[in-house]
């Protein structure tokens, strides 16, 4: 039984961290927005004055704000679908009866624990450079013309890296989820005659379920975010062809000191991220209750 | 007959998982080797495995020209400075949702996630004037208190998921037995809540080493971590494969093996206890 002295006390040990986060959300929230309303450039000081949504209707009319939205949408949609689906197939495979599994789980899941700059620079430069790299080697080997990935096919060569990094992330959440499926139920559907496909379809993937949902939702909330892949590989270019919304944003910032109009990026880009975040927490939410 | 089959199929098993476990591992495995040859080995073509002169030459390189511990150590002492000062902040919080909940505490910590949801981006610009305006850019306090901020709803959400597996009637007993609240945390709780706390410590030094938005951004060299020290490779002169192999293998080795121990947790972590 919770006194009111414990309850209290629990208060006072709850406010530390609540008024932190607290500071933290509302703080620079408030003053981007506020920014995003005011003409402002770091390199123009003391020519500050309100602007109303001026700022957004720039942002949003710019051809780069259309093209880091594809950006984004196909960064985020491409690298899902390669983790999500190649998850799946690797957590099956893993789930399997096998010598040595432990090992092949740690070979696995080790990419997940690269250093973002650390593995967009390995890929950059010792697989996909057009002269040196392992890619072109294995193009000259095969007769074909060795290919400049990231001038020719940036957002594609940035997918292939940053799916590199979640790939383990999915397969490792689906495979606890698999892990945890019960054997007797599977038993029991052999014995009712379900070949390996419908025993997939109809009692592992509903399992898997959950774990899917999960796994899609907090990788977007990443790969929404996608910095630093971009920044030491492609630059967003060329042109604006790798440029995601988080790239743009910065480049207004702090290369062309926009404050205002990268603030109101800011804003498009939080409220983007808001859409998916309301589904992930209704469905942490609904854990939680049970 | 049936197990002749099924050993059959483990072996088959077992190459494919092993094939893709090595494909998947390859580009590590790959950098780990080149940091171990010359130059002009690390670009041969056809490209050389094993048999080559394997030498130091590189890690003595990347040491003496670039200063390499210095930002190692920044590294250190902002992903354990900000884990260390963001448990000392979350424990009591975790502990008190976890123990006394009352009809609020769900919406606290639903409240505490989506702060997480924020994407950096949206908070990039005012940090970065009031640390410009403090003197905190590039200093290693500044980084220190930002990836505190990022990470504390992680931290608070597995605290508190591990605190809550602790039944309570433990503390009752203890209580019914005359324990004070000083005996009950240090004899009833502690050897209880350590794991928990460990794994929290493991899997938060992990997201801070690497985080990179907030370190590339904020930093450029005297408070630099291993993330921007890295990056500095990507405008490169000359040969430089081995070396920036060099100076990867040891950015992170120590990073995944502590990951490979954290496996567990790490799924308990990220999906804020919503797969276990």
């Amino acid at each position: 039984m919770a006194t009111t002295h414990t309850r209290s006390a629990a208060r006072l040990m709850m406010a530390p961290s609540v008024i932190l986060l607290f500071a933290w959300m509302i703080v620079p929230l408030g003053m981007t927005i506020y920014f995003s309303l005011l003409r402002y450039n770091l390199l123009m000081p003391g020519t500050e004055e309100f602007t109303g949504l001026l700022n957004y209707e720039f942002f949003l009319t710019d051809p780069a704000f259309f093209d880091a939205l594809k950006n984004t949408l196909l960064l985020v949609g491409g690298v899902l679908a390669i983790s999500v689906i190649g998850g799946i197939l690797m957590a099956l495979l893993l789930d399997q009866p096998m010598f040595g599994q432990g090992i092949v789980r740690i070979l696995v899941i080790a990419p997940f624990f690269i250093m973002p700059t650390v593995a967009a620079l390995v890929w950059k430069n010792m697989f996909m450079n057009p002269v040196n790299g392992l890619f072109a080697w294995l193009f000259r080997l095969l007769g074909a013309e060795p290919l400049d990935w990231l001038a020719v096919a940036p957002l594609t060569s940035v997918v292939i890296i940053v799916a590199w990094q979640w790939l383990p992330f999915a397969t490792l959440i689906l495979l606890t989820a698999l892990q945890s499926l019960d054997e007797e139920q599977k038993e029991a559907a052999e014995m009712d005659g379900a070949g390996p496909i419908s025993k997939f379809i109809y009692i592992t993937l509903p399992h898997m379920a959950r774990a899917i949902t999960v796994v899609v939702l907090i990788e977007t909330i990443f790969l929404l975010s996608v910095f630093a892949e971009i920044l030491v590989t492609t630059n967003g270019g060329p042109g604006t062809q790798s440029t995601n919304i988080t790239y743009l944003v910065y480049t207004q910032a702090l290369l062309q000191f926009d404050v205002g109009g990268a603030s109101a990026g800011g804003i498009v880009a939080v409220v983007l991220a808001n859409i998916v975040a309301i589904f992930l927490i209704r469905m942490i939410g609904k854990n939680l209750e049970a | 007959m049936a197990r002749k089959v099924s050993t059959q199929r483990k072996v088959a098993f077992t190459v494919m998982a092993w094939t893709i476990g090595f494909l998947m591992f390859f580009p590590i495995l790959w950098t780990f080797l080149t940091s171990f040859k010359s130059e002009g080995d690390a670009i041969a073509s056809p490209p050389v495995f094993l048999f080559f002169n394997w030498t130091m030459e590189n890690y003595h390189e990347v040491q003496s020209r670039s200063d390499y511990f210095s930002h190692f150590w920044n590294s250190v002492v902002i992903s354990f400075g900000s884990t260390l000062l963001g448990l000392l902040i979350a424990i009591p919080a975790a502990w008190a949702m976890a123990f006394s909940p009352t009809k609020r505490t769900k919406d606290v910590l639903m409240w505490m996630l989506s702060t997480k949801m924020m994407p950096p981006v949206g908070a990039l610009i005012p940090i970065y004037l009031i640390f410009r305006d403090g003197g905190l850019l590039d200093s290693r306090i500044g980084l220190v208190v930002v990836l505190t901020l990022i990470n504390l709803p992680i931290i608070v959400w597995m605290l508190y998921t591990y605190f809550k597996e602790i039944p309570g009637e433990i503390l009752e007993a203890a209580r019914m037995d005359g324990a004070s609240l000083m005996k009950e945390v240090i004899y009833v709780l502690t050897p209880m809540a350590v794991p928990g706390i460990a794994s929290t410590l493991l899997l938060n030094i992990i997201l801070a080493w690497n985080e990179a938005f907030w370190t590339l951004n904020l930093t450029t060299s005297n408070a630099a971590p291993l993330t921007t020290f890295i990056a500095s490779y990507s405008s490169p002169e000359g040969l430089f494969y081995a070396k920036l192999s060099a100076a990867s293998t040891m950015a992170i080795a120590p990073i995944v093996i502590l990951g490979w121990f954290s496996q567990k947790q790490l799924v308990r972590g990220l999906t804020f206890g919503a797969v276990k």
